[in-house]
């Protein structure tokens, strides 16, 4: 069931440019993507992929270059414009409305009157129909990320597209949705239409795409039918260089390990119309070892780190232990002075302030601890020490920068991330948590970063790592529990995890029923 | 009886530009704009419309050029904050400070002249039917507009497609531009509206309410239609209840003062604005109630990039 | 056409020290054509205007009169929207703070000595924090808009004075004006060189006041705390900075000052308490502090401009027949022009006009009727 090569290409890019400032994010862009393919389109963080589709879906605008649709020049000027063509697209970051109704999402993006009423019926029977059911009624901001996703989909599809583009659909889906969803995209090929497929992940390219056109640093480096390359050979075309793989020397004595941090029972109201409730979450994470949890995003991982780092303070003082001490009651700041340090997931607005140099973001989550070397008398802050020490983590972590001490918001994602890990782990902290380390950050900084994390654990301190990748989980990890809808499964030594297993769980299957539903898969 | 009639046509006219600037401001909210220039624009309205019926003797000119006036003078809250992208809460501070600026110096020559006033309907026959006569045939013009203001604005946020995509970019102005909706473009024809209708509450104030030119006579009315829209968590109907529960206040303490009842005007006057203030702190006690309504992108600016 | 903006990677250090400069420029423009619809040579309006006002030693000292309220407040209130809470209502904090000065002159008169100045002094201050306090609580224990409520305060203080001075503390031997007794000699705050002008030690106190906050926003971690907690308070709630702490603290800082702006006025310049003491310092103050860049030292500068307008105002008033109002106008003019020009520091702007576009609608209208074939 290949694909029909001989047909001619539905849309045709040449020399696409697209210049921000001094950054060519785009540098003359060939792309061809026949009828009724399912075609690649890969690259790293920072490759220039979403400014390439943001181009096609006229959400930005070329500096230069031409786009063919069906033989003919276009210019794509709005996304208006793009929809009226028959260019669908599936957004990696959803452009829905929370405070609206499935429905009434799907509507904003019909451009024709009908009421919501014929609308909603209509994608009901869609979604049934593609084996991604949906209730128009239900409130997106209620909705998981994966039915969020099916919204933007279906409302796709709707517009009954001839070219589907989908950004990184999968980062948000368990293997088993995953599975679902290219079942979805092969049907929607074997009706003729095109798939734009953009992803970072070389296994289910290699799995249902067609061809590919690989992206590094804005440039096209090859166009490649991806199903006789090996995984390796794609990431080579894609970081230009070889990886080096993470190496995670076996953990020894971690048996008898001291735990460094203990939650227990850890539950938590929602704070939010759209929060999650933490129920009854138990973990212990001892000197030596990585504790990997995998799940979903809007599983109430972002409620849990909010928990254990004290930017939200627990009821039951023990809930949270730190070395053996509770740390419930006590804020972020006391948590750190007792050992612990915290990276978030979200880096600008979160761990970072984006307006600020990286001294004073460096200042920002160590004003307490390192108190002395970095505050005088009087509360004045010695510039010259935290300047100093902020270099020294910039030359440890390799912190690609233009300027001397430059704001964290002009750093790239991997960049900013490298400063923020580092500044952590200069601090040798005897317990690390971290919420998706590498989300978002080249190949080449993410093993940087895992390897310092798995590195600072075996040096003799408990680390946990939050994350939605599982390839990252597995790299890492000496054991993986997985968060689904606020509740934590018990920990799977690595030995015993599989893709599978972790599946079924971040899926909801119950924890002591993992192995049945295993041979129902 | 008569009375009672009085001191109900009398709350009518003192909530009527409680109700169309708050309506306005509602609009301009739900499409994630936050204005807290309405005291500035209803003094601006206020002005333009004595001095445009005063010129010409027409109260009908007058009101019409109150709504200019306001709308033009929102359309400079717009540049900035919309094309400029400027702090929306530093800008609408600043549009206040020079509406009472620039009114006051308009205003100079109008000071102790006779304005002219928009007469009340007075439908023969039907409006001297007692009490529903008057109170529903009998008032002035621009009450029945703020009641069919208010109705509209319903009508048009809740079941116009125009208006859900208008609530769209006040939820997300990301996912909107996304999805190829003209931000920049919905939020401009909000602050005008929102702009027109301070403009009309200004020119109700000079025209109708106290037909004169009177320095500040909006006395704090715009920003009081803005907590009407806190407390009203953004519904137009909670908008109208709301308006009328400040107009009571407002001719309650008018009232309370003429009784001579002992105690110090200057505590009366200042009913309305702790009214106020207690009103939001008892509205926004209900954390959960703001939250869900609050149009998620109030306030942020907005850049697209292209 | 319409405007576009265009991010800069870094924020620009040129518009940054320029922008306040341009605004002023383009104030002095549209100052131009507002005088020339007035039927006024603007040349001669601007020399009645800004000139004169400040051509002798006197009147330099009647600026300073004028500037040390202004200043007092903005620095305050610049700590407050340097960590994004909107404090508008200094006017009723001014207002408190003169109000709690003055009941050691009005209701203890007969107590005199080098103590009361100081006394009343802090007095003044803790009123002004006391009124500004009321919306931070509101604000921390039921997250009730800090906008409103600060503002609506404003009213019921001006209501609140116009009570006191018409009632419990009207001078018995007013002849029936709404005023207090004249304060005591040691009530009196002092001038500074009696001899040359009227300026008294509100000034000096403003100065004060302004190092010492820049020392503080800029070289101490409390500044950084206010800072960071301003501009992303999520990234500040994971250092460890309390958000209800800081409000209370800006809240607390701002009134204190304002309030010692007031108590400096009534003391220093009005010499009783009359049913208004201010001519609107406690907005205009918000203007002087976005002028300044919300840093204190700019400040200094910008709280002396705008008390010209002030001045200059009074003056076109009386040597032209125009309304003093035009000082409201010019101020609010120059506000508007600054928020505008701080755009230049994040962005580029570009303008598009029509004819740039017109070749996209041209090949659009050419992709067009292909699409009915498509169909």
């Amino acid at each position: 069931m290949s694909a029909n090569h001989d047909g001619a290409n539905l849309l045709e890019v040449r020399g696409l440019t697209k210049i921000f400032g001094t950054l060519t994010a785009c540098d003359h862009i060939d792309l061809n993507i026949a009828k009724g393919e399912i075609h690649a389109l890969l690259g790293e963080n920072g490759a220039g992929k979403s400014t390439l589709v943001k181009m096609l879906f006229g959400s930005l605008e070329p500096n230069s270059g031409e786009i063919f649709w069906d033989g003919k020049p276009v210019k794509i000027t709005s996304p208006g414009m793009a929809k009226k063509l028959g260019i669908g697209m599936v957004f990696q970051h959803f452009s829905l409305f929370e405070a609206l109704t499935a429905a009434e999402n799907i509507a904003l993006s019909l451009n024709d009157g009908s009421p919501i009423g014929s609308i909603a019926a209509k994608a009901r029977a869609l979604s049934y129909s593609y084996g991604l059911p949906l209730d128009p009624d239900s409130l997106v901001g209620d909705l998981s990320v994966g039915e969020r996703q099916r919204i933007e989909i279906i409302r796709c599809l709707l517009q009954t597209p001839q070219l589907i583009i989908l950004d990184e659909p999968t980062s948000v889906l368990t293997p088993q949705e995953a599975d679902k969803l290219f079942e979805t995209l092969e049907r929607l090929r074997a009706e003729g239409k095109s798939i734009l497929y953009i992803s970072h992940r070389l296994e289910e390219v290699k799995r249902i795409c067609d061809r590919a056109t690989v992206l590094r640093h804005g440039k096209v480096v090859g166009h490649c039918n991806p199903r006789q390359e090996t995984a390796a050979s794609l990431a080579r075309m894609m970081v230009g260089s070889e990886v080096k793989a993470v190496v995670r020397a076996p953990a020894e004595g971690i048996e008898t390990a001291p735990a460094l941090l203990e939650i227990r029972n850890l539950s938590r109201k929602p704070a939010t119309p759209f929060a999650i409730p933490l129920k009854n979450i138990n973990l212990s994470v001892r000197a030596g070892e990585v504790i990997g949890i995998a799940g979903v995003a809007g599983n109430g991982q972002g409620e849990f780190f909010e928990s254990v780092s004290g930017e939200v303070l627990q009821q039951d003082a023990g809930s949270v232990r730190i070395r053996g001490k509770d740390a419930g009651g006590l804020p972020i700041t006391r948590r750190r002075l007792m050992g612990a340090a915290f990276v978030p997931e979200e880096r600008l607005g979160h761990g970072a302030a984006p307006r600020m140099k990286l001294s004073e973001n460096l200042l920002l989550s160590r004003h307490a601890t390192d108190g002395k070397a970095f505050v005088g008398s009087g509360g004045m802050v010695k510039n010259g020490a935290v300047y100093s020490a902020a270099q020294r983590i910039i030359t440890a972590m390799d912190v690609r920068k233009s300027a001397p001490d430059p704001e964290a918001a002009a750093l790239s994602g991997g960049n900013l991330q490298k400063f923020i890990v580092g500044r952590e782990l200069d601090r040798k902290p005897s317990v690390m948590i971290v919420n998706q380390p590498t989300w978002g950050v080249d190949a080449g900084a993410a093993a940087h970063i895992r390897q310092a994390l798995i590195e600072l654990a075996r040096s003799g301190s408990a680390v946990l790592v939050i994350s939605q990748d599982l390839d990252e989980l597995f790299e890492l990890s000496d054991a993986i529990a997985v968060m689904h809808n606020g509740e934590l499964s018990v920990p799977l030594p690595i030995a015993e995890a599989t893709f599978e297993k972790i599946g079924l769980l971040m899926g909801g299957a119950e924890p002591g029923h993992a192995e049945h539903g295993m041979e129902v898969a | 009886m008569d009375i009672t009639v009085n001191i109900l046509l009398t709350i009518a006219t003192a909530a009527t530009p409680l109700l169309i600037a708050a309506i306005g401001e509602l609009v301009v909210e739900r499409s994630g704009v936050l204005n807290l220039g309405v005291e500035g624009m209803m003094i601006m309205g206020a002005v333009g419309g004595f001095g445009a019926g005063y010129l010409t003797g027409s109260p009908w000119i007058g009101l019409l050029a109150a709504i200019i006036v306001g709308a033009l003078f929102s359309l400079l809250f717009a540049v900035m904050t919309l094309s400029l992208a400027t702090n929306q809460v530093a800008t609408g501070l600043s549009l206040t400070l020079l509406g009472l600026g620039l009114s006051g110096m308009i205003g100079t020559s109008f000071v102790g002249q006779p304005g002219v006033r928009l007469p009340n309907l007075d439908i023969p026959v039907i409006s001297s039917i007692p009490v529903v006569g008057k109170l529903i045939f009998g008032q002035d013009p621009v009450f029945y507009i703020s009641i069919a203001l208010t109705a509209a604005v319903m009508w048009f946020l809740f079941k116009t497609r125009t208006g859900l995509t208008l609530r769209s970019i006040g939820d997300s102005h990301t996912s909107a531009h996304a999805l190829g909706i003209k931000v920049i473009r919905y939020r401009y024809l909000a602050v005008m509206f929102g702009g027109a209708c301070a403009g009309l509450a200004g020119g109700h104030l000079s025209l109708v309410y106290t037909p004169q030119w009177v320095e500040n006579m909006s006395a704090g009315r715009g920003w009081i239609a803005l907590a009407l829209v806190v407390f009203a968590s953004w519904r137009p109907w909670r908008v109208l209840a709301g308006a009328y529960i400040f107009g009571a206040v407002w001719i309650g303490q008018l009232h309370a003062q003429a009784f001579g009842i002992p105690v110090p005007s200057q505590f009366l006057s200042s009913l309305p604005y702790l009214a106020t203030v207690v009103v939001l702190v008892l509205i926004s006690r209900n954390k959960r109630l703001t939250m869900m309504n609050t149009p998620a992108s109030l306030g942020q600016p907005f850049v697209p990039d292209r | 056409m319409r405007i576009e903006l265009v991010k800069r990677p870094q924020r620009s250090a040129l518009f940054s020290m320029l922008s306040p400069f341009i605004a002023f420029a383009l104030t002095i423009i549209a100052g131009a054509i507002m005088f020339a619809l007035l039927g006024v040579n603007p040349l001669n309006a601007f020399e009645i205007y800004f000139v004169e006002p400040i051509s002798q030693v006197w009147q330099l000292h009647e600026l300073a009169i004028k500037a040390a309220p202004l200043i007092l407040i903005a620095v305050g209130l610049s700590v407050c929207y340097r960590a994004n809470i909107w404090n508008i209502g200094a006017e009723g904090q001014f207002i408190f703070g003169a109000i709690f000065g003055s009941i050691i002159p009005v209701l203890f008169p007969q107590f005199e000595g080098p103590l009361v100045i100081p006394l009343m002094l802090l007095l003044g201050m803790v009123g002004g924090a006391f009124y500004a306090s009321i919306p931070a609580l509101l604000k921390t224990r039921f997250s009730t808009n800090e906008i409103l409520t600060s503002l609506m305060l404003v009213y019921v203080a001006q209501l609140f004075l116009d009570w006191l001075v018409r009632g419990p503390w009207r001078d018995p031997q007013g002849h029936g004006f709404p005023q207090t007794i004249q304060f005591g000699d040691s009530a009196v705050l002092p001038e500074l060189m009696p001899d040359a002008g009227r300026a008294n030690w509100g000034f000096v106190f403003a100065l004060v006041a302004a190092v010492l906050v820049w020392l503080m926003m800029s070289r101490m971690l409390k500044g950084f705390e206010v800072r960071v907690l301003g501009s992303s308070p999520r990234a500040g709630r994971f250092a460890g900075f309390g958000f209800n702490r800081m409000v209370f603290f800006t809240f607390l800082l701002s009134g204190a000052l304002a309030g010692l702006a007031g108590i400096s006025e009534v003391s220093g310049a009005i010499g009783q308490l009359q049913p208004v003491i201010s001519p609107g310092y406690g907005f205009t103050a918000i203007i002087v502090a976005f002028l300044g860049r919300l840093n204190p030292l700019g400040i200094v500068a910008a709280g002396l401009v705008l008390a010209l307008t002030y001045l200059g105002g009074e003056a076109v008033q009386s040597a032209l027949g125009i309304s003093d109002k035009v000082a409201r106008v010019f101020q609010g003019m120059l506000l508007f022009f600054v928020l505008g020009c701080d755009t230049l520091i994040h962005y580029r702007i570009r303008l598009i006009g029509m004819a740039l576009t017109k070749p996209n609608g041209a090949t659009k209208l050419e992709a067009a009727p292909k699409l009915e074939e498509a169909r």
